[in-house]
């Protein structure tokens, strides 16, 4: 009987080739996370290419799971264990692994030709370089090939199953319950009993590897997280995005109309809203992305929630349209799904570098509510908030995720719609004008203007893109109004301040002198730092924005009230600017953009210098 | 009621030409072709019996554009080139409106092309009214996508180089179901090409020659003399013969379309237009009569009319609303694999 050892946490990254299933084998073993009571987050890294080259570096596929018997905020830094389907895999991601740290490799495709296309002059499994590390070298391959003999498959066909041999063993190693993937495997080829079988047959091959041969002396426990009772589920950023914009459709009694052109990584939003057809939710997939704007403006306009997905090239090409609905005070919310720019930059990895766009990137004076998601369930509650702001205020909303977010899961308590409070679009019946007109420039307390649609017997108006007369909307060139509708616009997005919480601050020993502002997706990243900073007896205080505009009401108060404020951001330091400019606030950049989910030990290593004012003044 | 127009209410009370007429002030040149599509459109609009508020003009940039602001209804005065999306996402949302694009030369066919052409492709239940004066009239007299080759402008001072597109064969290519060309002088044609246009069920191009009077004046004038030798009305099921019966359109031995005169031609030999072929051939051979006959003619009237698939209707009928909205939602929010800590 092997030994079980008990640990708190394990990040492990499977890697291969793109067509070598990685990501389903990271989900597989993801949702067997769930299943044990883990937190978890998870980090699916892959191509832009469909299918490059086969064994190259450039067609590396991975995914990373990070799983623990506590709260965690990150996918991890550096992986505990290592699963390499082949050389190209090991190559690419060998130098994240933890030195002394587990890899697994099939050693079926460290073939002299592999090693060779990827500049391994020696196999690396063979030669000193892995001393340091508990290498287990398994002919994943050839062992699934053996075990699939009866099933009369093609050989290409039988070594796909390599991936389910490698999640059985990992599932062994682990001591997780096989019957939830086998159940899987049974629902998912339900249509081909053969694929059914084989893969089956694969999955528990590798388990009985890891029982039988003596290569693996311990297996492995890492015990449930003690989280709030309720209902789970494991949930996508994107998935939860679509579901928030639908809840707050529901919540408004408006049928959801998203217009939408497909674009990595928002494509996903686009699919999950499609497949809603019972749910009232209409989706159009437009020409370009300017049409797609465009066509969520008009169903606005007709009366349903107008929703256009996109990432940052296709907010670039919506910004005229999103001027077109500040200028109409029309509710549209946007979401920007933000990648690695700019142009195509890496359309696959993660950035927060749209924020500026987010903020700016319009012609005229046309402000517009941001909001940020922090977390991938986090994009539900985030979804819903923007179609409450778009619809009250008569705005555009843009709501900012990333790519990280946006295909990263985590353990979601299922949320109760009935206690989310309704929100009441006040369309305008009646006349509200002198002489029984209509003024749609009309505004109430919040400056939000009066909003017929069309098909309500005496209101008939017309908006447009030309500057409006106070009240009556009358197409209007008087300076003094257009300066007054200017400042009208301003202050309707301003106001909503009112409606925004005030900004928490997280400093349980009540001595930080040093704070972290952080904005959407960096609240993983800055909770693991920020964990790891305290762990070492330092104090260190955190405080998370989901609104970007406007900003909390005492985020001034906040800034000034630490000796010194660290911004980390995926991007050149866009917040850190803004928050300088208005708060006057000699507030820090730590700025990365590599691609990928700043790094929690990087971050707390940067932030013990500051506590210890060794950073460069 | 028409099919075009089918699940529109009808107004209550007979609506007249003055409920139509907005209070704003027209702010058109004098002698503007536009006038005399907006009296049109205003006549035309209580003759179609549809409730006032159940209509929607949504409009481009551009002299024409500013369409909406004279008609009493609900109306946008929206983005350079994008009316046909912003109508779809209108026609999409809605079944109970009757959408119309107002549009010119500049913004359907250049800034707005890519929309112009899906819009078609797709059949979206709308009605395109296309001013097509040749210029660039709001920016002040540049030349256009339709303006001839060689147009001296102020930004082409040595002539323009481009080609330039004919709508009605753009239309015809991008598979529009319903394809029709009027003249702003002849008050009668463009009401019943209108009318038909908006009767029809699906997306409805009508290209109106319509003249500027600043930046491109007489452009039609060649088509508006009496008895116009050019002027060619073309009616479903009738010989193709024009100039008070002297002239005819006739297939040659090359299978081309000819102009002769009628005289000289065996009456078997005319052509006889067929708005409702399931091909747009003949629709296109038609068309291209404007420009590549020697003959200057101009065919007017319905091209094509034909019946397919809406786009808003099949959308439409994809999507149902749950007599529960919440507790199907809760459900889809559950998800299926779950988990349950106590």
């Amino acid at each position: 009987m092997t030994d079980v050892q008990t640990l708190d946490r394990v990040v492990i990254r499977f890697a291969g080739d793109s067509g070598d299933g990685m990501q389903l084998t990271g989900e597989r073993f993801t949702a067997d996370s769930a299943v044990v009571g883990n937190d978890f987050a998870t980090l699916p890294n892959f191509p832009a290419e469909i299918r490059a080259p086969q064994g190259t570096i450039a067609g590396v596929s991975s995914f990373q799971l990070h799983f623990a018997n506590s709260d965690i905020r990150t996918p991890g830094d550096r992986p505990d264990v290592l699963v390499a389907m082949n050389p190209a895999a090991l190559k690419a991601n060998f130098d994240d692994l933890k030195r002394g740290g587990v890899l697994i490799a099939d050693t079926a495709e460290f073939t002299r030709r592999n090693l060779a296309r990827v500049g391994y002059a020696v196999n690396p499994l063979d030669d000193g370089l892995l001393t340091d590390y508990q290498v287990h070298r398994v002919d994943l391959t050839g062992l699934t090939m053996a075990c699939l003999a009866e099933f009369d498959l093609g050989r290409k066909e039988a070594s796909r199953a390599k991936n389910m041999f490698a999640l059985g063993l990992l599932t062994w190693l682990y001591t997780r319950p096989a019957e939830h993937t086998l159940n899987l495997l049974d629902a998912r080829f339900a249509a081909s009993p053969k694929l059914r079988d084989s893969n089956k047959a694969a999955f528990l091959a590798g388990h009985a590897y890891g029982e039988t041969t003596e290569s693996f002396a311990v297996r492995y426990e890492v015990g449930a997280a003690p989280v709030p009772a309720g209902t789970y589920r494991q949930v996508s950023g994107n998935k939860a995005l679509a579901l928030g914009l639908m809840a707050g459709a529901v919540k408004a009694g408006l049928p959801l109309f998203l217009g939408a052109y497909p674009i990595t990584p928002a494509s996903d939003v686009l699919h999950e809203l499609s497949k809603a057809t019972d749910q009232g939710v209409t989706t159009f997939q437009a020409e370009d992305e300017i049409a797609a704007a465009g066509a969520a403006l008009g169903a606005s306009y007709a009366g349903a929630l107008g929703v256009t997905s996109t990432s940052g090239p296709g907010l670039a090409l919506k910004s005229e349209t999103i001027s077109l609905a500040v200028m109409l005070e029309q509710p549209l919310v946007v979401c920007d799904i933000q990648r690695a720019g700019p142009s195509t930059g890496m359309p696959t990895k993660t950035e927060q570098a749209d924020l500026s766009q987010a903020l700016y990137g319009r012609h005229g004076e046309a402000p517009v509510p941001v909001l940020a998601a922090q977390s991938p369930a986090d994009c539900f509650a985030t979804a819903v908030e923007a179609v409450r702001i778009a619809l009250v205020y008569r705005t555009p909303v843009i709501v900012l995720s990333d790519s990280y977010l946006a295909n990263g899961a985590e353990p979601w308590l299922i949320p109760d719609l009935a206690a989310i409070e309704p929100i009441d679009p006040g369309f305008a019946t009646e006349p509200n004008g002198p002489d029984g007109s209509f003024w749609p420039y009309a505004r109430d307390e919040r400056l939000a203007r009066a909003l017929a649609l069309p098909g309500t017997p005496g209101l008939e108006h017309r908006i447009g893109g030309l500057e409006k007369a106070d009240g009556s909307g009358e197409i209007s060139y008087a300076p003094d109004n257009h300066d007054l509708m200017v400042r009208l616009r301003q202050a309707k997005v301003d106001g909503i301040v009112a409606d925004v919480p005030d900004l928490v601050v997280d400093d349980p020993s009540g001595e930080a002198e040093v704070l972290v502002l952080g904005w959407g997706s960096s609240w993983g990243p800055i909770g693991a730092a920020a964990r790891r900073v305290r762990e070492a007896g330092r104090s260190v205080a955190v405080a998370h924005l989901r609104h970007l505009n406007p900003l909390p009401a005492n985020t001034g108060d906040v800034l000034r009230a630490y000796r010194r404020v660290v911004v980390p951001e995926m991007n050149l330091g866009q917040l850190a600017a803004l928050l300088r400019a208005k708060y006057l606030v000699d507030v820090r950049s730590f700025a990365r953009v590599r691609g990928l989910p700043i790094s929690a030990a990087e971050l707390a290593a940067h932030l013990n210098d500051v506590i210890d004012r060794k950073d460069a003044q | 009621m028409s099919i075009g127009l089918a699940g529109i209410p009808l107004a209550p009370t007979p609506t007249q030409r003055k409920d139509f007429v907005s209070d704003q002030e027209v702010r058109w040149c004098p002698g503007c072709g536009d006038y005399a599509v907006l009296a049109a459109f205003q006549s035309l609009m209580p003759e179609l019996g549809i409730a006032r508020q159940n209509t929607v003009i949504v409009s481009g940039i551009g002299c024409s554009s500013r369409f909406p602001y004279y008609v009493d209804t609900y109306g946008m005065h929206s983005i350079h080139g994008r009316a046909p999306a912003i109508a779809t996402g209108v026609a999409m949302a809605r079944p109970d409106l009757a959408v119309w694009v107002m549009t010119g030369d500049g913004d359907a066919l250049s800034i707005g092309g890519n929309h112009l052409i899906h819009a078609l492709r797709r059949n979206v239940n709308i009605t395109i009214v296309l001013f097509n004066n040749r210029i660039y009239g709001l920016t002040k007299g540049q030349f256009s996508p339709t303006s001839e080759r060689g147009k001296i402008t102020k930004s082409s001072p040595t002539g323009s180089v481009d080609r330039p597109f004919d709508p009605v064969t753009l239309a015809l290519g991008a598979e529009a179901s319903f394809v029709a060309r009027t003249i702003d002088s002849d008050r009668s044609h463009l009401m019943s090409v209108l009318r038909a246009a908006v009767e029809h069920r699906g997306a409805s191009l009508v290209e109106i020659y319509q003249n500027c009077p600043i930046f491109n004046a007489g452009a039609f004038d060649h088509l508006k003399q009496a008895d116009s030798p050019a002027l060619l009305p073309l009616e479903h099921g009738r010989p193709v013969v024009f100039a008070d019966d002297r002239l005819a359109v006739t297939r040659g031995d090359d299978g081309r379309l000819a102009v002769r005169s009628r005289c000289d031609v065996d009456e078997a030999s005319i052509v006889v237009h067929d708005a409702h072929s399931p091909d747009a051939g003949l629709a296109f051979q038609l068309a291209q009569l404007a420009s590549s006959s020697d003959w200057p003619a101009a065919p007017i009237g319905i091209f094509r009319s034909v019946e397919r698939a809406v786009f808003d209707d099949e959308a439409r009928r994809r999507v149902s609303m749950p007599p529960d909205r919440q507790a199907a939602l809760q459900k889809l929010v559950a998800g299926r694999e779950t988990w349950t800590v106590l």
